[in-house]
């Protein structure tokens, strides 16, 4: 499938990109991603939320949401994607399916499992719900207690997974893959097709948000990654040849790429992702940039994402320094990730470092020599929970 | 992929479950929704699927075409072929 990917991945779907504009002519947003709560249950240390999430209160009520929804889908949007945050803590969901699936959006929930139930899964496909996704920590139980920071969640999300296939719904598993787990990639696999996954997300972890706090602990070598394609393609192989159609889809890991990748497809293009406190925002992970976002209590979606600062701010390719600006392959990745760069480089403007002709590049460089050194060790964690949120948030 | 099941006119296709497919406004075309992705259809794809119901075979979603366009000559195989290759994208089932 040349065109699926998850909103929460920064390999967003692209189903008209034939031609990304260099002038700032933008298309219409067609994905929307809905963080409807910062509030979670599990402590993922992968985590693309922000650091800070602690800090932002006051979500959305089911008013405004169902507004957001109906302004989104007039200017064209067709997927909706219900995520955050766990959105399974929000007592509304079941209306915000039922609302979104009147206007005619293709509803996903995006959930670890961790909260849901055979009753609730009926009642959110009679809502409407098209498709559910359930995240994964790792293969095997041990390792994703680790990492959840919960003992119970693996059985839970078994549980979930079998009961999604039960009521009929469309599924994707999405397992976040790094060095703690990436070595199991053949069980990952395994587990996938027992469950009966239409998709699976071999979902390279991005570095940004907790992520990126947890980067040594996280990132894989260069052999653990080269290993994990390779099987992953043994496997799309023989189950291609066995007439399954699973589809694997392995995110490419771009710290051990030489050439950047786009953002979002294009900074304002296709993706709109509003937080939970109603900030709109043209990738999940840009709240952290020192850029002035639009709040959707403050202005329409439409004067949001065609006339804001903010959703302009990376638009065409005026915004470029060198060594992009010059740069022949500069229409092809847009300069790369804004998020990294910042980052990286303390520029948002910046030529994301994972690009080798960035003279920051030597970061990337840096960080995977070190992953040859680091000894695995889960003590060593910043897990995602508000207690850490409130300590990093104070400095 | 793996299925080469043929098509015949008796052949009754149905929309994979796994599948949405209705028309958007924004991008004037019939649409097919899965999970985080959609396919646009060209004119004629989205007209058969259009009269792609789990009943009629093709025979006789041929003649509603063929009715409905009238001026096109005869539209019978480019139907099968279609219907062949939305079989083998796990579109339709048969
Ligand atoms: C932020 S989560 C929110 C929904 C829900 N709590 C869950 O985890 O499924 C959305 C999706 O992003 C994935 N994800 C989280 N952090 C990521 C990272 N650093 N890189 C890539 N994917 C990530 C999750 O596995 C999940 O599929
Ligand atoms: S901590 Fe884990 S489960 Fe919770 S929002 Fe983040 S990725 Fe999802
Ligand atoms: S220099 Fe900039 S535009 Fe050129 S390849 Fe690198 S990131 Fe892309």
């Amino acid at each position: 499938m040349s065109n699926t990917g998850s909103p929460c991945n920064g390999q967003p779907t692209q189903p008209n990109l034939g031609a990304v504009e260099s002038t700032k002519t933008h298309g219409k947003p067609l994905w929307l991603l809905a963080e409807l709560t910062y509030k979670c249950p599990l402590q993922c240390p992968y985590c693309s939320n922000p650091l800070d999430f602690a800090d932002f209160a006051g979500e959305l009520t089911t008013q405004e949401w169902l507004d957001v929804f109906q302004q989104g889908r007039d200017l064209g949007a067709v997927q909706l994607g219900f995520s955050g945050g766990e959105p399974l803590v929000r007592q509304d969901l079941i209306q915000l399916i039922g609302g979104a699936h009147e206007m005619g959006y293709y509803t996903n929930l995006i959930t670890s499992g961790v909260g849901l139930n055979e009753r609730k899964m009926a009642e959110f496909h009679q809502a409407g719900l098209d498709h559910i996704q359930v995240s994964f920590q790792a293969s095997d139980e041990s390792v994703n207690s680790m990492l959840s920071g919960s003992e119970k969640a693996f059985q839970q999300k078994l549980k979930m997974a079998r009961e999604v296939k039960a009521q009929g719904y469309p599924m994707v598993l999405n397992f976040v893959t790094h060095r703690h787990n990436i070595d199991r990639i053949d069980r990952i696999i395994e587990l996938c097709v027992e469950l009966e996954a239409d998709y699976v997300e071999l979902a390279t972890c991005q570095y940004y948000g907790w992520a990126y706090e947890n980067v040594e602990q996280l990132l894989p070598t260069r052999a653990q990654l080269e290993r994990a394609e390779r099987i992953t393609n043994e496997y799309r192989e023989k189950l291609a040849a066995a007439g399954n159609p699973i589809k694997l889809i392995f995110v490419t890991p771009d710290y051990y790429e030489e050439r950047p990748k786009r953002c979002m497809n294009g900074w304002g293009e296709v993706f709109l992702t509003v937080t939970p406190d109603g900030k709109a925002l043209p990738c999940h992970s840009a709240r952290m940039l020192p850029i002035e976002f639009p709040n959707v209590r403050e202005m329409t979606l439409q004067q949001i994402w065609d006339d804001s600062p903010g959703f302009n701010h990376f638009r065409g390719l005026d915004w470029m320094k060198e060594p992009c600006r010059s740069c022949d392959e500069r229409e092809k990745d847009l300069g790369g990730c804004h998020c990294q760069a910042y980052m990286l480089t303390g520029d948002a403007h910046n030529a994301d470092p994972v690009c080798g002709k960035s003279p920051h590049h030597d970061l990337i460089v840096q960080a995977r020599e070190n992953a040859e050194h680091v000894v695995n060790n889960p003590e060593q964690f910043v897990y995602r929970n508000e207690k850490n949120s409130r300590i990093i948030a104070k400095g | 992929m793996s299925s080469q099941t043929e098509i015949v006119p008796d052949s009754i296709p149905a929309l994979n479950k796994m599948f949405r497919f209705q028309w958007e406004k924004a991008q004037d075309c019939y649409v097919l929704l899965y999970p985080e992705g959609m396919i646009q259809l060209n004119g004629p794809a989205g007209e058969i699927l259009a009269l792609v119901d789990g009943q009629r075979n093709v025979s006789e979603i041929t003649a509603l075409l063929q009715a409905k366009f009238a001026d096109a000559g005869d539209i019978s195989a480019d139907i099968i072929d279609f219907l062949g290759d939305a079989h083998e994208q796990h579109w339709i089932t048969l």
